[in-house]
């Protein structure tokens, strides 16, 4: 299997009071389109990773919304599987191609968060869990991460300080990417003195509320030299599910879904584990990045917090996770999120990620969540 | 949640959410809680019945929730846990009538009956079953 990557493009994530949502999905669009060296009319089809709209912005029909503002009548579709629409938006856009519907197709994910109030936005992401057998409960998405890591805590001794290291090692990818939220680097003293927001996770443990559009233009691999010199090929495409509530799954400290969307994406791509570069989990709390690491294979089971004090998963580690920031630091604009990952990706294996550059990156690999693990979402990418 | 939501969204789980009563396969005899509208072990096969089960059980996990969900605002600061029963099935709850030293994973807990939460300024005020150490 292989689907070459045109283009890229992504707007500023963080809170851009000043843009809405048509305005950020078109920025990104027409980046990537630019990039692409193509133009608008090339284009075959759209499919835009968006999670919930219409409770963030009252919006629904955001694919419509999308192909209108581009002034397009392709087939535009929406795609929504919580915090995982961008990595589920992708992987269609690659069906699309494999079957040979499509020739060139534009994959986007959007989010508007900042037009909520806090209480609303935390209510809204609630939607991604079980609405009437955990959010009518009162739990929120960073208890449930919190009781995730509570368990970690309790099964394999992992510490709040190297809960803490995913944080200060995404600000620091984050200082130097020009998209981040957060552009600041912190110490471990200050994750850990943040204001609890569901223990034992404090502030800084959270990945923010943001705006922010990323999109991908796809072409079949066929055709792909015709537009560039530098493609990126998607080589391995995985997707598991689990049950939508995570005190219905086998473990809490697993997330099965992860495990088998990549045992999936290795075999598509023909690799294991120890051929991936670099890669860009989905650290919607720092847990998350921990348990990531693991389910991937990056490490034992329980050994994730070990990686970090091992400083293995930093820029310039054996394995570097999260070059971008993570959504740690870049923010976490729920449906933009799995596709900027695979923008950090390409720039990362074409050579264009500027300070954060890896040195001779070939093999990368993205994982997308969704909720609390009932949608897992993983791709692989090679020069 | 928030909104003005009609009364069936919140009447047909009722029996579910006050009671503790849950669902078991005749087939495989595994035992559901929340209830399950198909059996997913056994699917075609399953058989279901209602179950009424006993409500004790202890602390998978717990955390305390600080920012709260629209609703629960004035409820901050509320441990919220996963609790497994003693009839095997696993629940979320909030846990109550709490002190710091019994929110610890293995804890024993007993379902009591409480308000949740109210659906917006005038609408229908929730209940259902929270948690208590014994």
């Amino acid at each position: 299997m292989k689907v070459a990557i045109l283009g890229v493009g992504t707007t500023k994530f963080g809170e851009n009071w000043d843009k809405n949502l048509r305005q950020l999905a078109i920025e990104a669009g027409t980046k990537a389109i630019m990039d692409a060296g193509i133009r608008g009319r090339d284009l075959n089809a759209i499919y835009v990773g968006n999670m919930s709209a219409g409770r963030f912005v009252g919006q629904e029909h955001v694919a419509a919304m999308v192909s209108g503002e581009l002034g397009l009548s392709i087939p535009a579709s929406r795609i929504e599987g919580a915090c995982a629409s961008g990595g589920l938006a992708l992987r269609q856009g690659l069906f699309s191609i494999l079957s040979g519907q499509h020739d060139i197709v534009l994959v986007g994910g959007a989010e508007k968060m900042t037009d909520l109030m806090t209480d609303g936005v935390t209510s809204s992401l609630m939607g991604a869990g079980d609405q009437e057998w955990e959010a009518y409960y009162g739990v929120t998405f960073p208890s449930l991460y919190a009781m995730i890591a509570r368990r970690h805590m309790f099964e394999f001794g992992t510490t709040r300080e190297q809960m803490a290291k995913v944080a200060v090692k995404n600000h620091h990818n984050g200082s130097l990417n020009p998209i981040a939220q957060f552009r600041k680097e912190i110490t471990i003293k200050q994750v850990l003195d943040s204001p609890m927001v569901a223990d034992p996770l404090t502030l800084f443990d959270c990945s923010p509320i943001t705006d922010g559009a990323a999109t991908l233009i796809l072409c079949k691999e066929e055709l792909a030299k015709k537009y560039t010199d530098n493609p990126v090929y998607i080589i391995g495409s995985g997707q598991a599910s689990d049950t939508l509530a995570l005190h219905d799954r086998r473990s809490l400290t697993t997330l099965d879904a992860t495990v088998k969307a990549s045992k999936e994406a290795y075999r598509q791509a023909g690799i294991t584990v120890k051929d991936i570069d670099l890669a860009e989990v989905h650290d919607c709390f720092t847990i998350g990045e921990i348990i990531a690491t693991e389910d991937l294979g990056f490490c034992k089971k329980g050994e994730g917090g070990k990686l970090l004090d091992e400083g293995a998963t930093e820029i310039g580690g054996r394995i570097p996770v999260n070059t971008s920031g993570g959504l740690k630091a870049v923010g976490h604009p729920v449906g933009a999120t799995g596709v900027k990952q695979a923008v950090e990706i390409v720039l990362q294996l074409r050579g264009q990620a500027d300070k954060r550059q890896l040195k001779d990156a070939k093999i990368g690999l993205t994982h997308n969540v969704g909720g609390s693990g009932a949608t897992a979402v993983v791709h692989i990418f090679s020069r | 949640m928030g909104h003005e939501s009609s009364v069936p969204l919140f009447w047909r789980l009722i029996k579910s959410r006050y009671q503790l009563i849950g669902t078991k396969c005749k087939t495989c005899g595994n035992v559901f809680y929340p209830p399950k509208y198909l059996c997913p072990v056994c699917r075609k096969e399953g058989k279901l019945e209602d179950i009424k089960l006993k409500k004790t059980g202890k602390i998978i996990s717990f955390s305390i929730v600080r920012s709260a969900p629209s609703g629960f605002e004035k409820e901050v600061p509320y441990p919220v846990a996963i609790i497994e029963l003693d009839d095997g099935p696993r629940l979320t709850s909030q846990i109550v009538d709490w002190k710091e030293e019994d929110l610890k994973i293995g804890s024993r807990v007993e379902a009591c009956f409480r308000r949740i939460y109210t659906d917006g300024e005038e609408g229908i005020i929730n209940y259902g079953l929270k948690f208590r150490p014994v």
